[in-house]
C-alpha cells in the first residue's frame, strides 16, 4: 500500500491517522481531548509524562516470532516518540546479551494504529463469509456469546465447544487466551486440541527419540562445526538474545558452518555456511546415506550406540522387533535390498555423491560438532521421519550429549519461573490434532481415536464443533491450508454454527466469524510476561512488566473485561474471580510466584518501575549429559529410556509403510518424484519471513516497504518462464492461485519455489488471491502420525502474468 | 574539521533483516518510500550443470547496509542551490528543511541514493545520523537497534585504526567521488566496487 493510500485509508477509516494524530497531540500538548467518538489514547500518556517530560517504558511483543524481546517506549510530550531497544540494560555480556528486539518490534506503532485494526463489536448481517457486519454494542455482544453458548450447551454439550489453535496473542497471564481457557472450562470444558501448526512432528515424536532437547542455546559458542539441516534462526530466532544472536557469535568466535536447505537462508548468508542445496523432503534419505559413509569407513562409536541406543544394528533390537528391523539393517539393504549409498541418496536429494561423502567426513572428523533441525522439514507430508533421524548421527558421532555437540534436535534454554493465569481442569477429555479442526467441524460425531484421526482422551467424539473461540488467531482461513476448500466448508453455518472471534486487526479469520470482538494491543494493557518464546535463549531469563502506554483505541476492550462479562451471563461470574476483585490481583499473583523462587525478585509495585529482572545461570547447559554418566540409573524418558532408533511403540501401529519402527526415507505425495510434477513441476515451500510472525504484522506498512512479499524462483526455472526479477506471476495448482511479484534469484535450488508464508488472503473480484497467501495452494492432508500440517509440501507451476 | 563522525558495518554479523531501517523509520517518523537506512542484497554466482546434476558455481549473497555517508566532499551540499546543505564540524551532514525547496538536485547527484524527497513535507530528507541523540551523548538508533550488533559509529580515524581501510562493497559506487565516511568489515564473499560479478537483489529497490 502506497503511503497515500495508507493516509485515504486510514482518515476514511479511523477520523485521524496515527500521523496527524501525533501532530495533533504534540499540538496539544497532550492535555486535550480530540472531539469525534473514539479515544485515541492520550489519557494513560498524561500520567506518565507531563509536558516537557520524556520517560522509556518497558513493554514486550507478545507474539508467536520464536523470540521475546524487551522494548522500551519513549513517551514525551503526550506522545509515544519512537521504540527503543531494552532500555533497562547497558551492559551487553556475550552471555547475557540485551534482549534487543528485531524489526517487528520496532515497527509496534505501526501495527497499534494500523488501519485494519478492529474499533467495536461486530456482528455479521450477510451470508457467513462475505465479509458484511454491522457495528453492536458491547452489551449486545456480550448477551449474544452468552446466549449461544448455553443454546449449544443444551443441544449438544461441552463437547461441541472448540477453542481454537491460535497464536496472535502469547500473554501467560490474565490477557490474552489463558483467562478464555479458565471461563470456558468453569463452563464445562471444552474440546481440546494437541500439537501446534509449528511443531505437530517433533512433539508427536520426540518422545521417541531422546524425549527432550538439545543443550542451551548459548553453547554453541562451543562448538567447531555447526550443521543446520533447515535451520533459518536469524529469521525465526530473531531478536537481540535468541538463537540467531548466538549462531552469529559462534560464527565469530570462528566456528564453521554448514547448512544444507533448499535456500541459501539468511543464516547461512550470516555465517558465510558451505550450502548444501537440498531437494525439499528428502532429508532422511541424506541422512541414512550419512550414515552408510559413517558405518562403511568405521566412522563411528560402536560402543556409545551399542550403550545408549534401541535398535542401531540388530544386536539393540528390542525382543519384540522383527529380524532386519534396524537402522543398520536399513542402511546396509537388509531391510528392503537398498543399500542407502551416497549415490542413491544423490539421485533423491539431488546433491552430488562425493559431496555426500565429504559431508559425512566433516561432520565425523570435526568435535565437537553439533547439528540443529528446523521445524520446516517436520511441516510436510511425511514431517515425522527427519525429526527422529538426525539424533542417529548425532549420537553416532559421539556428539550426544558434549558440550559444543548436541542431541541433533532443537536447542533448549532456562526456564522462567513467574506465575500463570490458573486455569482448572477440563471436564471435557477429548482432544483432537490441532490441524484435523474441519473434520470436527464436518464428520465430528465420527472421529475416533483410530489411524485416521488419531483423537486422544476417548474412543470416539459424540457430536461435531458446533461453537468455536478463535482468539488471536488467523488459522480459520489464512493460516490453515486449502483456503478454497475451508472457505465453502464455513460459508455453510448449520454445521459450525456460532464462530467468535477475538482479534485486534479485521483478519481473513476474522471476516469468516459470526461476531469479532475488538481486543487491546500489547500498548493499551498493564501485564506481565517472560522472556521464553520457543525457549532457546540461552541460559538466562527475564520478566517484563509491560506498561500501559496509552488508553485502549476506540471501543476495545482488554479480554479480561471481556470475559467477566460473559461470565456474569453465564452465572459463573465468582467462580471466575476467585476473590480477585480486579485484573491487576492476578499479576500480583504472578509476582507472588515469582518471589517464591527468586528470594530477591522485588515487590509488585518495585517489579513495575523496574521493568525487567533477569536471571542467569552464568554458563550452558548439556542435555542428556547425566544419561550418559549412567543410563541406567538416569534413563532418558523414552520408552525404552534410551536413544530411541527403534520405537516398539510407532512399531505396534503396524503401519510399516508410513509410520516406520524407525526413522525412514518415504517418497512424498507433491515430492520429488511424484509423477504430478509433469504438470506442476516446481516443489514449493512456505518459508518464514522475518517481516511477520506468521500472519501477525503482515499489515504493517513498515514491514511491507522492508520486505516486499515475493516468490523465490531459481534463475534457470525463471529463465524457461521469461521471468525477471520483480516481474508479477501468477502461481497456481488444481486447489488454487495467487499473484505475486518473483524474486529471481540463485538461493534456491532449481525446481523448487519458496513462498513466504504469513501474507494476507486477498482475493479479487474473481476469488484470485493478489497478495501471495501460500495457503490457496497447500492441500489439507494431515501426516500419518502427528496428524500435522504439511504445508512446505506443494506442487505449483509459476507463470508470467 | 576537528573530527569526522562515522558509520561502521560489520558484513559478518548483518542477516539483512533491517531492524536498522525500521528502527530509523520508527525514530525519525518516516513516510512510506522514504528510507533513510537501506540494506542492499548483493548476489551472483550461478548454477550449472555437472554430471547430469544442477549445482550452484560460485553461488554467494551479502548484505549491505547504507544510509548517508557523510561524506568528506559532500556532493549534495555543492548541488544545492539553496545552500540548504551544511556539513558540522563533527563532520554530519545535514538538510535545513525551512531552506531546501525540494528541488531534488541533491538525490540526482548523491550516488548513494541518499538524499530523498519526502512528499508528506514537500522537502528533501535524509540521514542525520541521529544528530539529536548524538547531541546528547547518545548513539543513533539504527546502531543502537541492531539485534546483531552490526553497526556501530565512532570517528573515521578511531574506526579505521579499529577495522581497517574497507569501504566499499559492491554495488556501492567508487569512493573516490565523495569520500564516504564509513567502514565495512567485509565477509569472505565481499567484493569491492565496481565488481560486475553480481547483481543488486532487492526487489524494492528496482
Amino acid at each position: 500500500m502506497s503511503n497515500k493510500d495508507f493516509l485515504t485509508k486510514t482518515l476514511t477509516d479511523t477520523v485521524l491517522t496515527r500521523r496527524s494524530f501525533l501532530k495533533w497531540s504534540a499540538a496539544l500538548g497532550g492535555a486535550a481531548a480530540i472531539a469525534g467518538s473514539f479515544n485515541l489514547g492520550l489519557k494513560a500518556i498524561e500520567e506518565v509524562a507531563a509536558v516537557g517530560e520524556e520517560k522509556t517504558l518497558t513493554f514486550a511483543c507478545y507474539h508467536n516470532c520464536g523470540g521475546r524481546c524487551v522494548l522500551g517506549a519513549v513517551v514525551k510530550d503526550g506522545t509515544i516518540t519512537h521504540i527503543v531497544p531494552d532500555p533497562t540494560e547497558e551492559k551487553d555480556p556475550i552471555n547475557e546479551p540485551r534482549a534487543l528486539p528485531c524489526l517487528r518490534g520496532y515497527s509496534q506503532i505501526h501495527r497499534v494504529y494500523a488501519p485494519e485494526r478492529l474499533k467495536y463489536p461486530l456482528k455479521r448481517v450477510g451470508k457467513r463469509g462475505e465479509g458484511k457486519f454491522e457495528q453492536i454494542s458491547w452489551d449486545e455482544a456480550l448477551d449474544t456469546i452468552a446466549n449461544e453458548m448455553k443454546r449449544i450447551k443444551e443441544a449438544y454439550g461441552n463437547e461441541a465447544f472448540f477453542l481454537s489453535m491460535c497464536s496472535g496473542t502469547l500473554w501467560t497471564g490474565p490477557d490474552g487466551r489463558p483467562p478464555v481457557r479458565r471461563m470456558l472450562r468453569l463452563f464445562g470444558g471444552y474440546t481440546d486440541y494437541y500439537g501446534t501448526y509449528s511443531d505437530a512432528c517433533i512433539s508427536a515424536v520426540l518422545p521417541f527419540i531422546t524425549a527432550g532437547g538439545g543443550n542451551s542455546g548459548d553453547d554453541v559458542l562451543n562448538s567447531k562445526l555447526i550443521v543446520l539441516f533447515g535451520d533459518n534462526s536469524v529469521v525465526t530466532r530473531a531478536g537481540g538474545d535468541n538463537f540467531g544472536y548466538y549462531l552469529i557469535k559462534a560464527k565469530q568466535k570462528g566456528a564453521r558452518f554448514i547448512c544444507i536447505d533448499p535456500m541459501l537462508t539468511d543464516t547461512a548468508v550470516a555465517t558465510d555456511a558451505d550450502w548444501i542445496p537440498i531437494n525439499p523432503g528428502t532429508d532422511v534419505a541424506l541422512i541414512a546415506a550419512l550414515a552408510f559413509v559413517m558405518v562403511e569407513e568405521n566412522l563411528y562409536d560402536k560402543e556409545f550406540m551399542a550403550t545408549y541406543s534401541v535398535g542401531f544394528d540388530e544386536d539393540t533390537l528390542p525382543e519384540s522387533a522383527p529380524p532386519n528391523s534396524s537402522w543398520m539393517a536399513y542402511i546396509k539393504g537388509d531391510t528392503d535390498g537398498v543399500k542407502k549409498t551416497p549415490e542413491w541418496a544423490a539421485e533423491i536429494t539431488g546433491i552430488p555423491a562425493d559431496r555426500i561423502a565429504k559431508l559425512a567426513h566433516e561432520i565425523a572428523g570435526t568435535k565437537p560438532c553439533a547439528m540443529f533441525q528446523g521445524w520446516g522439514w517436520q511441516r510436510r507430508a511425511y514431517g515425522e521421519q527427519p525429526v527422529r533421524a538426525l539424533p542417529i548421527l548425532s549420537a553416532m558421532t559421539g556428539n550426544f550429549a558434549i558440550s559444543g555437540g548436541g542431541p541433533g534436535v532443537r536447542p533448549t534454554g532456562m526456564g522462567m519461573k513467574i506465575g500463570a493465569m490458573p486455569v482448572p481442569e477440563n471436564p471435557i477429555k477429548a482432544v483432537i490434532p490441532c490441524f484435523m479442526w474441519p473434520d470436527f467441524i464436518t464428520r465430528g460425531a465420527e472421529m475416533t481415536n483410530g489411524p485416521r484421526d488419531r483423537i486422544r482422551g476417548v474412543e470416539k467424539l459424540s457430536t461435531g464443533m458446533k461453537f468455536m473461540w478463535n482468539h488471536g488467531g488467523n488459522a480459520l482461513i489464512n493460516q490453515h491450508s486449502d483456503i478454497n476448500s475451508t472457505k465453502k466448508m464455513l460459508e455453510d453455518d448449520t454445521m459450525l454454527e456460532f464462530i467468535v472471534t477475538v482479534d485486534n486487526m479485521m483478519t481473513s479469520s476474522a471476516a469468516y466469524s459470526d461476531i469479532v470482538l475488538p481486543e487491546t494491543t500489547g500498548f493499551e494493557i498493564d501485564t506481565i510476561i517472560h522472556g521464553g518464546g520457543h525457549g532457546e535463549k540461552g541460559n538466562h531469563n527475564w520478566a517484563l512488566y509491560n506498561h500501559k502506554l496509552i488508553e485502549p483505541l476506540y471501543e476495545s476492550k482488554e479480554v479480561y473485561w471481556i470475559l467477566e462479562g460473559i461470565c456474569e451471563r453465564l452465572g459463573i461470574l465468582e467462580e471466575f474471580r476467585e476473590g480477585h476483585a480486579t485484573k491487576e490481583d492476578w499479576l500480583r499473583d504472578m509476582v507472588a510466584v515469582a518471589q517464591e523462587t527468586y528470594p530477591d525478585f522485588p515487590s509488585y509495585e518495585e517489579f513495575k518501575e523496574m521493568g525487567v529482572y533477569k536471571v542467569s545461570s552464568g554458563s550452558p547447559s548439556v542435555n542428556f549429559a547425566k544419561f550418559v554418566e549412567d543410563p541406567v540409573e538416569n534413563p532418558l524418558k523414552t520408552p525404552t529410556g534410551k536413544i530411541e532408533i527403534y520405537s516398539p511403540t510407532l512399531a505396534g501401529l503396524n503401519d510399516p509403510e508410513e509410520i516406520p519402527a524407525i526413522p525412514k526415507y518415504i517418497p512424498e505425495w507433491e515430492g520429488v518424484s511424484d509423477p504430478l510434477r509433469e504438470k506442476y513441476p516446481l516443489m514449493m515451500i512456505g518459508s518464514h519471513a522475518v517481516q511477520r510472525a506468521h500472519s501477525t504484522f503482515d499489515n504493517v506498512d513498515y514491514l511491507r516497504e522492508a520486505h516486499p512479499q515475493a516468490i523465490w524462483l531459481n534463475t534457470w526455472d525463471a529463465k524457461q518462464r521469461d521471468i525477471k526479477n520483480g516481474d508479477m506471476v501468477r502461481v497456481f495448482n488444481d486447489r488454487g492461485e495467487t499473484h505475486l511479484p518473483a524474486f529471481v534469484t540463485n538461493r534456491i535450488r532449481p525446481g523448487v519455489t519458496n513462498m513466504p508464508q504469513g501474507a494476507w488472503y486477498t482475493p479479487d473480484a474473481k476469488g484470485v488471491d493478489t497478495r501471495g497467501s501460500i495457503n490457496v495452494l497447500t492441500k489439507y492432508q494431515p501426516t500419518p502420525y502427528a496428524k500435522g500440517n504439511p504445508q512446505h509440501t506443494n506442487l505449483v507451476q509459476v507463470e508470467k502474468i | 574539521m576537528a573530527k569526522q563522525l562515522a558509520f561502521y558495518v560489520d558484513m559478518n554479523a548483518c542477516t539483512g533483516c533491517k531492524a536498522c531501517q525500521v528502527a530509523c523509520k520508527s525514530k525519525n517518523n518516516l513516510p512510506d518510500g522514504v528510507r533513510w537506512r537501506r540494506v542492499l542484497q548483493y548476489e551472483g554466482g550461478e548454477w550449472i550443470e555437472q554430471n547430469g546434476q544442477m549445482v550452484p558455481s560460485n553461488v554467494f549473497t551479502y548484505f549491505v547496509s547504507t544510509a548517508c555517508m557523510h561524506c568528506e566532499n559532500p556532493i549534495c551540499m555543492t548541488v544545492c542551490p539553496t545552500a540548504a546543505i551544511t556539513k558540522r564540524s563533527d563532520g554530519i551532514v545535514l538538510i535545513n528543511q525551512d531552506l531546501c525547496i525540494g528541488c531534488r538536485y541533491c538525490s540526482w547527484a548523491c550516488p548513494y541514493g541518499a538524499c530523498q524527497f519526502n512528499d508528506e513535507l514537500g522537502v528533501m530528507s535524509k540521514c542525520t545520523m541521529c544528530v539529536d541523540l548524538i547531541d546528547k551523548g547518545e548513539r543513533p538508533i539504527c546502531v543502537e537497534a541492531c539485534p546483531y550488533r552490526a553497526l556501530d559509529i565512532g570517528t573515521l580515524e578511531e574506526l579505521k585504526a579499529k577495522y581497517g581501510n574497507f569501504i566499499a562493497p559492491a554495488p556501492l559506487p567508487d569512493p573516490s567521488i565523495t569520500g564516504p565516511a564509513v567502514v565495512y568489515s567485509p565477509t569472505n564473499k565481499t567484493k569491492s566496487f565496481g565488481d560486475t560479478s553480481g547483481q543488486m537483489k532487492n526487489i524494492e529497490e528496482l
